[in-house]
């Protein structure tokens, strides 16, 4: 079975999401993760599917027109749960370059693998919030860690316990 | 009804709101003398902020630039409210009891763009003293009254909403201001 590797991003309007739908189910394809947002106007989708071959699942997005699409094969994994503790990490402040690149290097020096992130810049504000797997023991340290690196830009960190009741 | 702690103070000024990343809202604020006559000018002045700021129903101190341990609620006529106690100003208010935690969806004047998804008690005890008087009080609310009181005083240690967010998707573009 193919699993391919898709990327849709153009401008965003009316039924964008659909069209990117139809284009793949007319090649038989099965969405099975993806995700969809808008980032500063921008439509982008990304997903994992099964069924077409690459040229196949490329000819039919190539009829959406205005966007830029990818289309490769992968090999099938599964979410691996190594049995981290989930942790959620807030910075905001004023943007300048590098905020990502300093705080998730410090996460990763940890062994926090980021499992979902998110920025967004807003006026001057800049905000970053990442959910991370932690090993266990090393989330005091690495909120020293954290506070140094955030000092050093000029922002604000916090790292705190996600919370995951199952009701 | 006038509840026990509703404000009764002096005419206040409208005061400009800071938003982030102004420096002010991420400093803990200090405690302040309640009967402070300046104390008490910046709580009239915090009523005539909210009071003038369409859809706001609490302003800290630090919001306008102050670092002190300070703000004014009122979430009268709000859909989501239950227990309501009108307009107030709290000093130096601490959180001593909280239960029933339930997430929801919040804004901040002080950040005037974004929403969040924030799990806060859906009822409090809060210790504080009332301006002026210097009178202690606790107040024991629930639902939106206790969410913004948890967010103002969140605002006096220096958090906003952004430092207890649910996760990476659970904040949001601001489409209109509530
Ligand atoms: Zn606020």
């Amino acid at each position: 079975m193919h699993e391919l590797a898709i990327t849709v991003i153009g401008p965003d309007r009316t039924g964008i999401v659909a069209d990117v739908a139809e284009a793949l189910a007319g090649v038989g394809a099965n969405l099975t993760d993806s995700t969809m947002t808008r980032l500063r106007g921008h439509f982008t989708m990304t997903l994992i599917c099964t069924g077409p071959a690459v040229d196949e699942a490329s000819a039919a997005l190539s009829s959406l027109g205005d966007v830029v699409t990818s289309v490769r094969s992968v090999a099938p994994e599964f979410d691996k749960s190594d049995g981290g503790d989930p942790y959620v990490v807030s910075v905001h402040g004023a943007d300048r370059l590098g905020i990502v690149s300093a705080v998730t290097r410090v996460v990763a020096a940890a062994g926090g693998n980021i499992t979902d992130l998110s920025t967004r810049l807003t006026g001057a504000l800049y905000v970053l919030i990442a959910e991370v797997d932690l090993p266990a023991g090393v989330s005091d340290e690495l909120a020293e860690q954290l506070a140094v690196a955030a000092a050093e830009l000029g922002v604000e960190v916090t790292l705190r316990r996600a919370e995951s009741e199952i009701l | 009804m006038t509840a026990p702690v509703a404000w009764d103070g002096p005419q206040g000024n409208v005061l400009p709101v800071v938003t982030a990343p102004a420096t002010v809202l991420s400093t803990v604020g200090d405690e302040v003398d309640p009967a402070d006559p300046a104390v008490v000018q910046l709580a009239a002045d915090l009523v005539a902020t909210m009071r003038v700021s369409p859809g706001c129903v609490g302003l800290a101190a630090t919001q306008v630039g102050v670092g002190a341990q300070i703000f004014a609620v009122d979430v009268t006529g709000h859909p989501k409210a239950a227990t309501t106690h009108g307009t107030f100003v709290l000093c130096n208010a601490k959180i001593i009891e909280a239960s029933r935690w339930k997430a929801g969806r919040e804004g901040c004047m002080s950040v005037p763009d974004l929403t969040g998804d924030v799990k806060r008690a859906g009822r409090i005890v809060v210790s504080a003293a009332l301006p002026g008087s210097g009178e202690p009080v606790e107040i024991t609310t629930d639902a939106f009254e206790a969410r913004a009181l948890q967010h103002e005083i969140d605002h006096c240690a220096g958090k906003l909403f952004l430092d207890r967010v649910a996760g990476a998707h659970a904040i949001y573009q601001r489409k209109v201001y509530l």
